[in-house]
């Protein structure tokens, strides 16, 4: 009778916790939108940075045209001549998304535009990765775990800082994909069941689709299978969780137009296939030991072991021969170089001027995780006790990611979810103890020496009570009665997961985990303190470090807020005062603004997919105005846009990238030699520069006329005065120079029409007297 | 040495030969499949080599298809054998639906991927 009332109070228990689990898990997900809106508050809903501008190019396009034009869209507006086939070289899964998105709320009459559909699309889907990580740390641990691991993603600043509103960038999706995918992987290996295996391989097609790193995952998988090989946790659920996926995924990845017939061919992939061999060969083992007597299978060993290493040995010279003989051992130039990190310092100066490849500093760390930093050890530690293949992945995933997060600072975004998991693991069992420590403490307090019957909430109790004396009987009770926990400050909802084993166990360990009352509160007292800290700093890295739109900036001056619009002003007047067809030449991080805002054709953009090119623009702005102007003019180019920070302080400007535009160019043409530029190994404009630079274009550009502002021609952001300051230009003209100096746009002056005799020029500004003489045959370039 | 190591391979086929003779007949149904769908991926591979491997994506769906379905076969023996702790509450409609629902998944993908 009694047992009867208290299995009814025991899923009226349930009943509770799971409606407020799901209350819980619907504002962590209103969490999760609105810390990521300080950037639509504080600015505007504005598309931030380069990359989302592309982005959202694409999207515009594909909105306007439909799916079919967009696969087969090449666009001969970028790469002036060679333009790019954006069908083939592009990750289709974000623009897909933002598309279908909007076509889904305007067929319901909600009339979005296609803008403010891209700007918040990234914190609408952080509201779904805190969702997929409670559902992953929910399959590792426990519910009460996957919340507080839920919280703590919806918050950590390293993955608000690529997803904030206005972020539209592959990894707003990628990351929720990514948590997803690795969800529906631990499932089917906890439940061997074949539908969340296609599950899995589904959302791993959403991750190909979406971001170039689903590589991590491909690899991560086969690892976690080969260390579950080898400690012996070998289990057909193992298998119905891994060869579906390959055979699955690999088709699936291979449909996608970027990746292709990469997903066989590089080296990549052959993890997976590697592992899937190996895989197959030790299931055959274990069915092999399971129909036949222990003598036979010895036998079969012996015989097999003779025969087959020498065959393996002879596969396996084959195949090293076969990858050994490409190059780069068939990898890609980007993995290459998160395997080896000095590798693109030495090969690939494209890929290590970007700044999101550099190694993180140690400071990085503590503002991108916080305080996960140091409870992640605490949940390693706790994944091992008891070790189960959900938590060995999951370790094995903050391995690998804090590995490659030390070796790209873009990586942290990887380690992000890895470390929320960990430190809610941690969280949730160091909470556990002390509640439990109290709750077995409370009764002794308060001079209450009955057990109380209706602390027996769980099932197992029952069964407890039929093995262990009256005395553990009593402490059992207590301490399975964790179901009914104190809300907490942030409101986390435990539940003990009623297994008998966990019980068993928790009979022994109550012996030695229930700690004194008094260190107990205090311990939670500090967690929460520690908490609260976390969401302070979390919110502060939202509002003041991460949400700056970086195409508009602000200073505090004495008088108030300063807003420098200088970016579209640029672009405005570009898409304004010039000719559609106009080409606009600028270093390549302009590329994506100005093909999007501006909508003019540009020579490089931000993909930087061809290093010639980018090096033959970088040679132009290295070189003296007159080679600078014959290549320009090759390239059919009207306009040069060059970004000047010098007037307001703004660090980021042309001056400061120029030692990149002289390493990339001379990686090409030898011509262009970086000592030239080179004082004291320093790159310096003032007058101790070396004749090579105050002659050549990018000073010219970034300096004409600037002693007029102050007379002095004082450079904020290099600190000191510009070396040449009266010159003139010969082949170029100045048409546009925005309010705060930081963009200038110059015009390419045309040929003289007559090179003898007097000429009359109707230009309005001054040009010098050395003409062009021998303009009648154009100097190649290229030599 | 060589003729109690043939003394023994003979042993070893002869017990492997018993121990499957008695696994039931719907497994051994299963296995033939698997059989069947190996097979038919190497002659596609034995044809690759001999023609060339022009329309690659074809040659890749043609293989990954046989295989997969083998692969998928294979689950579903695993899943469906009585010996086997894991799944023993699992109905073997369940475990034959999921076979259908991931056979279809992956024949969609191969005949968009075919060209």
């Amino acid at each position: 009778m009694a047992e009867m009332e208290n299995a009814k109070g025991s899923t009226l228990r349930y009943a509770c916790g799971n409606v407020l689990s799901f209350f819980i898990l619907i504002l962590i997900g209103v969490l999760a939108f609105s810390i990521r809106l300080f950037s639509v508050i504080k600015y505007e809903s504005v598309i931030h940075e380069f990359d989302p501008y592309f982005n959202y190019r694409v999207t515009q396009f594909l909105t306007k045209n439909g799916i079919y034009d967009f696969w087969n869209w090449f666009d001969d507006r970028t790469w002036y001549p060679l333009g790019r086939v954006i069908g083939g070289t592009v990750y289709p899964g974000l623009t897909l998304t933002a598309g279908s998105l909007w076509w889904l709320l305007n067929s319901l009459n909600i009339p979005l535009s296609v803008e403010t559909v891209c700007v918040f699309t990234a914190p609408i889907f952080s509201a779904y990765a805190a969702w997929a990580t409670y559902l992953l740390t929910k399959e590792v641990k426990g519910t009460g775990a996957g919340l507080t691991a839920a919280v703590l993603l919806a918050m950590v600043p390293s993955y608000i800082s690529r997803s904030v509103a206005g972020s539209y960038d592959n990894e707003a999706v990628a990351i929720f994909a990514l948590i997803f995918t690795f969800y529906l992987y631990i499932k089917t290996l906890n439940t061997g069941s074949l539908f969340y295996a296609t599950l899995n391989a589904l959302a791993y097609f959403y991750m190909v689709c979406s971001w170039g790193g689903y590589t991590f995952i491909i690899n991560l998988i086969p690892m976690h299978v080969l260390l579950c090989i080898v400690t012996g946790r070998y289990s057909s659920r193992l298998y119905i969780a891994y060869a579906p996926l390959v055979v699955l995924g690999t088709l699936l990845a291979a449909l996608v137009p970027v990746v292709g017939f990469n997903a066989v061919m590089t080296s990549e992939h052959f993890a997976s296939f590697l592992v899937f061999i190996i895989l197959h060969v030790v299931a055959l083992v274990y069915y092999i030991k399971g129909i036949l007597s222990p003598k036979m299978f010895k036998v079969a060993v012996t015989l097999v072991v003779a025969v087959g290493v020498v065959v393996c040995c002879a596969m396996m010279a084959v195949l090293v021969a076969l990858v050994a003989s490409s190059p780069t051992k068939g990898w890609s130039g980007r993995s290459l170089s998160l395997l080896d990190p000095t590798y693109a310092s030495k090969y690939i100066p494209i890929i290590a001027s970007v700044s999101e490849h550099q190694p993180p500093t140690w400071p990085s760390y503590f503002m991108d995780i916080n305080v996960l930093a140091f409870l992640v050890p605490a949940g390693i530690i706790s994944c091992f006790l008891p070790l189960s293949d959900a938590s060995s992945f999951v370790v094995l995933y903050i391995v690998t990611s804090v590995y490659f997060s030390g070796v790209m600072v873009r990586l942290m975004l990887v380690l992000a979810p890895a470390a929320c998991i960990m430190s809610g693991i941690a969280l949730s069992e160091a909470f556990s103890v002390f509640t439990r420590s109290i709750k077995f403490q409370m009764p002794k307090l308060l001079d209450d020496s009955d057990p109380v019957p209706g602390d027996i909430a769980s099932a197992n109790s029952v069964v407890q009570s039929n093995q262990a004396k009256v005395e553990k009987h009593s402490a059992v009770d207590k301490s399975e009665g964790t179901l009914k926990e104190r809300p907490q400050k942030k409101s986390k909802k435990k539940e003990k997961e009623p297994l008998e084993k966990a019980s068993i166990k928790s009979q022994i360990e109550k012996k030695l985990l229930v700690l004194p009352l008094e260190s107990s509160v205090l311990a939670i007292l500090l967690l929460v303190l520690l908490g609260a800290f976390y969401v302070v700093h979390c919110v502060w890295a939202a509002a003041e470090a991460y949400s700056a739109p970086s195409i508009v900036l602000t200073s505090h001056n004495h008088d108030g807020l300063h807003v420098f619009d200088d970016f579209r002003e640029a672009y405005a007047w570009l898409s304004h005062n010039t000719e559609v067809d106009d080409k606009v030449a600028s270093w390549w991080d302009y590329g994506y603004q100005t093909t999007a805002m501006a909508n003019r054709t540009v020579i490089v953009d931000n993909n930087t997919w061809n290093n010639t090119h980018i090096a033959t623009v970088g040679t132009a702005m290295s070189s003296p105005e007159k080679a600078a102007w014959e290549i320009f003019n090759s390239l059919d180019v009207k306009y040069v846009l060059v970004v000047f920070g010098g007037l307001v302080g703004y660090p980021s400007d042309d001056i400061n990238k120029f030692l990149w535009m002289v390493r990339i160019g001379g990686g090409v043409f030898p011509h262009i030699k970086e000592p030239d530029y080179l004082r004291d190994g320093q790159y310096r404009i003032d007058s101790q520069a070396t004749p090579t630079m105050l002659n050549c274009l990018m000073y010219k550009l970034s300096y004409y006329r600037f002693v007029e502002t102050d007379g002095k021609g004082f450079d904020r952001v290099r600190r000191t005065e510009i070396g040449k300051k009266y010159f003139k230009l010969s082949h170029f003209e100045e048409v546009f120079t925005t309010h705060h100096w930081m963009v200038r746009i110059y015009k390419l002056k045309p040929p003289k029409n007559r090179i003898r005799g007097k000429t009359k020029k109707s230009k309005s500004s001054p040009k010098t007297s050395a003409s062009k003489k021998d303009d009648r045959v154009k100097k190649n370039p290229w030599r | 040495m060589a003729k109690t190591t043939a003394k023994d391979a003979q042993d070893l086929f002869r017990a492997l030969r018993s121990a499957y003779a008695a696994t039931p007949t719907k497994l051994k149904i299963i296995d033939l499949y698997v059989v069947f769908a190996i097979f038919t991926a190497l002659i596609q591979v034995v044809y690759m080599g001999i023609v060339g491997s022009f329309p690659f994506n074809s040659f890749l769906s043609g293989v990954l298809s046989c295989v997969g379905t083998a692969v998928l076969a294979v689950c579903l023996r695993i899943q469906v054998n009585k010996d086997n702790k894991e799944f023993k509450d699992l109905p073997p409609e369940r475990a034959f639906a999921d076979f259908v629902l991931c056979n279809v998944v992956l024949h969609l993908v191969i005949m968009n991927f075919l060209g």
